[in-house]
């Protein structure tokens, strides 16, 4: 069938899906509004075919279509978006709380030294593991978490798409960063044979 | 009154608030004093900031990485 033929661009744009779907996934938290902001990101992809000399040009050209599709479903769905502060989560944060410091203010475990981390951003699997410590945030902390460092919005425009008070805002990112800094060190810093 | 010195729980929400708005000159001054006396805090901070730079390659790296193949 003819409509199978697909031009190089097109060819291009499926290549990229894969990759696409993994940001729009660990940014949504929502396999739907991950596919819906993917098949949109192609669709208005497509409606503007246009060559790149490096693939790469074209991977952030699609990323960042995709990143206004995101902030698109976040804006349709922003009381569901926010609407995980359940009790659940706030016990499992007050044990991570006491888990990281002593009654006193003291660290209860004094954080490793984390040495030259030039090597480690050289890693895909230091990447990897810092991927796997986001997506294991509970999913309004990863959402709000990534909106800041993936769509890097600011505080005050997080707050306004998502109806947050700042001080909501910031207990969470408060949590996300301390949660990503206990992950890292449990997983990467910590399991590396050369730490003490 | 807050007292002068503060704990490392403390310090450690305060520099961690810095990585998200700007915080006042006062509690600047007190986590430098902390940082000045505690032993195990300047770890801390340095952590933020290799985490800091981490997010940022994250993002870039984004574009560099192969593309994921088909499964």
């Amino acid at each position: 069938m003819t409509s199978e033929l697909a031009t190089p661009f097109e060819q291009q744009l499926v290549e990229h899906r894969g990759y696409l779907l993994k940001f729009a996934r660990l940014q949504l938290r929502n396999e739907s509004w991950a596919e819906d902001a993917v098949s949109e990101t192609i669709v208005a992809a497509l409606g503007k075919p246009q060559s790149f000399g490096h693939r790469s040009q074209l991977k952030t050209w699609l990323v960042g279509i995709l990143k206004h599709k995101v902030i698109d479903i976040f804006r349709l769905n922003a009381r569901t978006v926010v609407l995980e502060t359940d009790p659940d989560t706030d016990h499992a944060n007050d044990e991570l709380d006491a888990l990281v410091f002593k009654a006193n203010g003291h660290f209860a475990q004094a954080p490793a030294d984390w040495g030259n981390p030039e090597q480690d951003l050289q890693s895909q699997q230091f990447f990897a593991v810092l991927e796997a410590c986001t997506d294991k945030m509970p999913a309004a902390m990863g959402r709000v978490f990534l909106m800041r460092e993936w769509l890097e919005l600011s505080s005050d425009d997080i707050c306004k798409e998502l109806g947050l008070s700042t001080t909501n805002l910031y207990v969470t990112l408060h949590r996300a960063r301390l949660r990503l800094r206990e992950c890292l060190e449990l997983n990467w810093f910590g399991a590396r044979p050369d730490s003490p | 009154m807050t007292p002068l010195m503060p704990t490392c729980k403390e310090a450690a929400a305060l520099l961690i608030a810095n990585e998200d708005r700007l915080i006042r000159l006062r509690d600047r001054v007190r986590v430098r004093l902390h940082l000045m006396a505690c032993k195990t805090c300047p770890n801390f901070e340095r952590q933020l900031l290799t985490m800091r730079s981490a997010m940022r390659q994250w993002r870039n790296y984004a574009s560099d990485e192969p593309p994921t193949p088909k499964a």
